[in-house]
């Protein structure tokens, strides 16, 4: 047996399993096999999978400082009005950060359904800044390149980025065009009964609005910029 | 320049649109500049603003967000301005965050006086932002407003909806659990208004643009529990909130409700029309939802002069 | 014994203290050094010099080498400086002849890096070779301790306290507010985990009270001053007017049931409002003493002066007496405990529970009052719209664990929720919810209580309640309260409609802590409990000698623990009295009287008001402050303030501090 002290490659005492784990093998299991056996799932997590200088990384974030203090008691879900939406929680996802699974919490959608509306931050008894470790998530998972690439909220910010580094100002029309040819083309049909009613009272604008100082602008903004 | 007079409030605000209210917010622009002005107020609009990054900019780059809305700041300050009045609640906060996080993190205010100091901006971090609902109720003060009405009011009975980011996680403008400041100021001048506990609950923002499931059904929920309680017509302070209970009604009522029709206004649109403003000058013409509950009651002609 | 020369003859030691001080100091480099030092007879070190044989070390040496200043480097003198003092005496020199030099708390438990605590340590060690050749000899004072104690407060933990010292035969004042003793105890229903009614185990202590021979109580009263110090304390306790001869008054009630208004117009405090009492009242049933008490505040007579004061018509002894003054009365005390109690938090302050704004949202104390028998409702438990509810929510911590109002945890509420659980489901049948973070329940038969519940067919979800709200999804919400929480264990959200809920406050410290403790001369920490001298090893003395704590006034707690801190603060009491004398630190300051210029500068300075201005003395003319010694407690300020410095300080005189301050500055060889 090899000393514990030797580097093992990856996998050695692990090796993979397969996601569905049949009880018969051989040809006559594919007749034999009971049809909802595919839908069982292993689901363990490994120390490997966990990165704590990734967690500390996070909490050196402006805002986040708080997030070791966190006792699990729930009142961040429990006021969130989009909690009943997200397939982690808010307080699960805290909990996952600070255990330093960054993979489940990168590619959640929690982290985009996030509103910003600040009710998990004032509630939250150990006055943990929750608002602010979603925004820094949203720049990690921007930065790994993991966002999923047709979800629209992740697509929203870079559009609208994009924009207000080239104009400086926003025009809802042109956001909302680039945002729906990106994720969702036949969108604009179902948007169609707000947009003319948009512009029947002449709420919507087809002109792109700019600043004058735009080279003021670029010079303002950081050089080397996380692309989405 | 908004030197603080004496007695009373100051007789000018630098006002920061930002891009809501130049595009499906104008009717807030235009009532709220309607409004002042019945209130002897001048509102200058800061020259050359940018947007102010919302929430979509600090999901990208932490410091370009800071960056951009400390332009806005540095804009004032540099026009002479030691105070800036944002109505749109997301451009509020922005703003708010700006200024605490520069006082509390030192890098973030090292990123943004760097980040100034290459735009050739002033890069103190000494303008103070302010919100019309707080203006109305610190500065002028419901007395005041009560002796330039003109007006009887001949509307329904109204649900205060302040949104999320106006009242955190600053509570300058009004107590996160229970804000009562409208429903004190309309009050004060006869309007009535509802109670109902959703003053707060996130309308979701630009989720209803985005993930219509979620969104719409956010908006759903508070349009139903402001009717369930009595109200008539929802008045908010926030562009975005306004748009989207607005403007989305007609999807609601294919998927969810048949008989919705509730208008909703701006606070400065219901001040602005017991002031003496009309109703163009005033962004009704505007209103998608409700047009013909807002026709019956904003027809009343004056019923007095203001005082000189 | 200095040499001939005068010069005074030093032993230094330098302990290892095991590895403590060893592990990170070269225990011998600096031993050695000390050697070099002027002085020095002889230096030495030790594995501990605390112990025996450490001890036995100094008394030889004394006698053998005829030494008259010990230094020992070694640990706090907190722990230790009584020990070597003693030791130093022991070996036949005035103990103020010894000096301690702290190498751990300041050494080896703070660096580590060796060389440069070593060289530390050397530097400390030649300050304090300098500064104990300037040590002069000091006595130590003895005060007699007065065997009467006062104790304030007349709840259990007042109650067991005052029974003990009166037992062993010491005359005890035990001084109340309201005007009956009891406390919060008497408010409740039945006590965890036993599930013993309050009223019946309390009442019996509430009598033996009053009937003791060596006990006065004194109910509606308060301390209005402290003077004095350890042994000897001057308190003024105002006796506040019930307008009823205490004496004279059976409880027999007739004036109640004659009082002109024929209900209750005042919310009962004992009920929390949620009755209504009369202006002439008796605050509970079994109020110790039996008496009734009027409220000028609500009695016509006093608001108008225009009553038929059928009151006093009714009464057959006389009691009633409308001009009765308040009363000042003064008491000498040895010793005094304090046991104030607490406060509930104040719900108002987390108003996104819905308190005041909904109906039938309790707190936790108002339902104790429902569910007991002689309560305002018979032991009903009806919400304020007199209907049963069906379904009841309990929510844990509120206000405690939380930045925003109490950082504490509160110690009772998951056990006290528990019981109203089970309490709840009794009295109406209702579905029980109990909304926790953590289940905290870890005291004597706390878990088996748990279990107990757990069978019981309570619900429990672990989730923090974000708010409560009227807001309704659909018709079976509508007209009910609904919780919106997480259960963090099935790991969703879940909206739950009840018909009542009830708030589980903490305990906080009572509003008027800060005045009661500035009173007293003692401390309050930073939540505004009252301070214990020490957490682990003294936590019912106060950092003022003759002063106890004891209940919930010093940190929030149950009844067993109550009662075990009222035994143990009665304990050291009658240690103190027993003893019957107490010796005083001389490290007190004291005052050059013919340099004093009477500037009273140093008189408001003292926060121990131990400096008095003494203008004559037997028709001389003075113009001098003076400072009492058993009041003194060293802290230094008037030392630091007196502009033409004459005032000094035992142990603490410059040319010690100057010697010290050279001994360090020195560049070390």
């Amino acid at each position: 047996m090899p000393s514990s002290t030797e580097k093992l490659p990856a996998g050695a005492y692990n090796p993979p399993m397969p996601e569905a784990f049949p009880v018969v093998q051989g040809p006559v299991a594919v007749f034999t096999r009971a049809k909802d056996e595919s839908v069982i799932r292993r689901r363990i997590r490994y120390q490997r999978e966990a990165d704590v200088s990734w967690t500390e990384r996070v909490v050196s974030q402006p805002g986040c400082e708080g997030l070791y203090g966190c006792i699990q008691c729930g009142t961040c879900s429990a006021s969130c009005p989009l909690a009943i939406y997200m397939d982690f929680t808010p307080r699960r996802i805290i909990q996952l950060v600070r255990e330093g699974f960054h993979h489940d919490v990168l590619r959640s959608q929690t982290i985009w359904l996030c509103a910003s509306c600040y009710a998990c931050a004032v509630h939250c008894p150990q006055d943990i800044h929750i608002t602010d470790v979603m925004y820094t998530l949203k720049r990690e998972a921007i930065a790994a390149n993991v966002a999923p690439k047709r979800f629209p909220i992740p697509v929203l910010a870079g559009v609208f980025y994009d924009m207000v580094r080239k104009h400086g100002r926003t025009s809802e029309f042109w956001v909302v065009l680039r945002l729906l040819l990106r994720t969702n083309p036949l969108g604009f049909f179902s948007m169609a009964r707000t947009g003319i009613a948009l512009l029947r009272t002449r709420r919507l604008s087809f002109v792109q609005d700019r600043i004058k100082a735009r080279g003021e602008l670029q010079a303002l903004l950081p050089p080397a910029e996380e692309v989405h | 320049m908004s030197a603080p007079a004496q007695a009373g409030p100051p007789d000018r605000y630098v006002y920061f649109p930002g891009c809501s209210l130049k595009g499906t917010g104008v009717a807030y622009e235009e009532s709220l500049l309607t409004m002042f002005r019945k209130l002897d107020i001048g509102v200058d609009e800061l020259e050359d603003w940018n947007c102010c990054g919302a929430t979509s900019y600090m999901a990208i780059s932490e410091g370009s967000a800071f960056a951009l809305a400390a332009r806005n700041l540095a804009l004032a300050h540099r026009a002479g301005a030691r105070e800036l009045m944002a109505p749109c609640s997301a451009c509020y906060l922005v703003l708010m965050k700006t200024l605490d996080y520069r006082k509390r993190y030192p890098s973030v205010d090292k990123s943004v006086r760097e980040a100034l100091d290459r735009a050739g901006l002033p890069a103190t971090n000494g303008v103070r932002v302010r919100h019309p609902l707080e203006i109305l109720y610190n500065d002028i003060g419901a007395a005041r407003i009560k002796s330039k009405v003109v007006r009887g009011w001949t509307g329904g009975r109204l649900a205060c909806y302040y949104g999320c980011q106006a009242v955190r996680p600053y509570s300058e403008v009004d107590d996160p659990h229970q804000p009562t400041r409208m429903e004190q100021l309309l009050n004060a001048i006869g309007v009535p208004t509802v109670d109902y506990t959703l003053r707060t609950k996130c309308c979701g923002g630009s989720l209803t643009g985005t993930i219509p499931t979620v969104g719409l059904r956010l908006n759903y929920e508070l349009l139903k529990e402001s009717v369930r309680n009595g109200a008539e017509a929802i008045v908010t302070i926030c562009p975005l909130c306004q748009f989207n209970l607005d403007a989305y009604q007609g999807q609601i009522r294919a998927d969810i409700w048949k008989a919705l029709d509730v208008p909703v206004l701006y606070l400065t649109q219901v001040l602005g029309w017991m002031l003496g403003g009309e109703w163009r000058e005033l962004g009704l013409n505007r209103s998608i939802s409700g047009v013909s509950v807002l026709k019956r009651w904003f027809s009343a002609p004056k019923e007095k002069e203001a005082y000189v | 014994m200095s040499d001939a020369t005068g010069q005074p003859r030093v032993g230094v030691y330098v302990c290892h203290c095991g590895t403590n001080i060893a592990g990170v100091i070269d225990v011998k480099n600096v031993a050695e050094y000390g050697a070099t030092l002027p002085n020095v007879v002889v230096s030495r070190e030790y594995k501990y010099m605390c112990s025996d044989p450490g001890q036995e070390l100094i008394h030889q040496d004394i006698h053998d080498l005829r030494l008259d200043r010990i230094v020992v480097a070694s640990c706090s003198p907190l722990l230790h400086e009584h020990t070597f003092r003693t030791a130093t005496e022991a070996g036949g020199l005035n103990p103020f002849f010894f000096h301690m030099v702290n190498i751990r708390e300041h050494g080896s438990w703070v660096h580590t890096d060796r060389a440069a605590a070593t060289l530390k340590a050397r530097d400390m060690l030649r300050a304090a070779v300098r500064r104990v050749a300037r040590h002069r000899a000091l006595e130590t004072r003895s005060v007699p301790i007065n065997p009467d104690v006062l104790v304030l407060g007349g709840g259990i933990a007042g109650i067991h306290a005052a029974l003990t010292l009166a037992n062993a035969g010491k005359k005890v004042y035990l001084v109340e507010r309201e005007a009956t003793i009891g406390g919060h105890m008497a408010q409740f229903d039945k006590t965890f985990p036993t599930l013993d009614c309050a009223a019946c185990i309390l009442t019996p202590k509430m009598s033996q009270v009053k009937s003791h021979p060596n006990i006065t109580l004194w109910t509606y009263s308060e301390v209005t001053k402290v003077d004095g110090y350890v042994g000897n304390f001057k308190v003024e306790v105002t006796r506040h007017p019930r307008y009823v001869d205490e004496a004279l008054c059976s409880g027999c009630m007739q004036c109640v049931e004659a009082c002109v208004y024929k209900e209750g117009r005042v919310p009962d405090a004992f009920n929390y409002g949620l009755s209504k009492r009369k202006p002439i009242y008796m605050p509970f049933p079994q109020a110790t003493p039996s008496v009734v008490l009027i409220d000028p505040e609500a009695c016509i007579d006093f608001k108008s002066g225009k009553c038929k004061k059928t009151c006093i018509e009714a009464c057959d002894r006389d009691a009633i007496y409308l001009k009765q003054a308040a009363n000042v009365e003064e008491v000498n005390v040895g010793s005094m405990v304090i046991a104030t109690g607490f406060q509930p938090f104040d719900v108002k302050r987390t108003p996104y529970y819905g308190y005041g704004h909904y109906p039938n949202v309790f707190t936790s104390l108002e339902i104790e009052r429902l569910v007991n028998a002689s309560g305002p409702t018979g032991g009903e438990v009806v919400g304020r719209d007199g209907k049963k509810p069906k379904a009841v929510g309990i929510i844990h911590c509120v206000g405690s664990r939380d930045q925003h109002t109490n950082k504490w945890c509160s110690r009772v509420c998951c056990m006290y929720s528990l019981k109203l659980a089970h309490l709840v489901r009794e009295h109406t049948d209702a579905e029980v919810f109990n909304f926790y973070i953590d289940m905290r329940t870890p005291g004597k038969g706390f878990e088996e209580f748990y279990q107990r519940l757990l069978n019981e067919g309570v619900h429990f979800v672990r989730g923090r309640v974000a708010e409560v709200t009227d807001w309704a999804h659909d018709r079976s919400e509508e007209g009910k309260l609904v919780i919106r929480v997480e259960d963090t264990l099935i790991g969703t959200v879940r909206r739950i409609p009840v018909d009542m809920v009830v708030l589980s406050v903490g305990l906080e410290p009572r509003e008027d802590a800060q005045d009661v403790r500035r009173l007293f001369n003692i401390s309050c920490a930073t939540e505004g409990f009252f301070l214990e001298r020490h957490p682990k090893l003294a936590p019912v003395n106060t950092s003022t000698d003759g002063i106890f704590l004891a209940g919930c006034c010093q940190g929030p707690k149950d009844i067993p623990d109550t009662v075990a801190q009222a035994g143990a603060a009665a304990a050291e009491a009658l240690a103190l009295i027993d003893a019957a004398h107490i010796e005083l630190e001389p490290n007190t300051a004291y005052i050059d009287a013919e340099h004093c210029s009477g500037c009273k500068t140093c008189i408001p300075m003292c926060p121990y008001t131990a400096i008095s201005f003494v203008a004559e003395r037997d028709r001389v003319a003075v113009q001098k402050a003076e400072i009492n010694e058993a009041l003194c407690k060293g802290c230094g300020t008037c030392v630091a303030a007196c502009p033409s410095g004459s005032i000094h300080q035992n142990l603490f005189e410059d040319d010690e501090i100057f010697e010290e301050i050279a001994g360090l500055l020195e560049t070390a060889g």
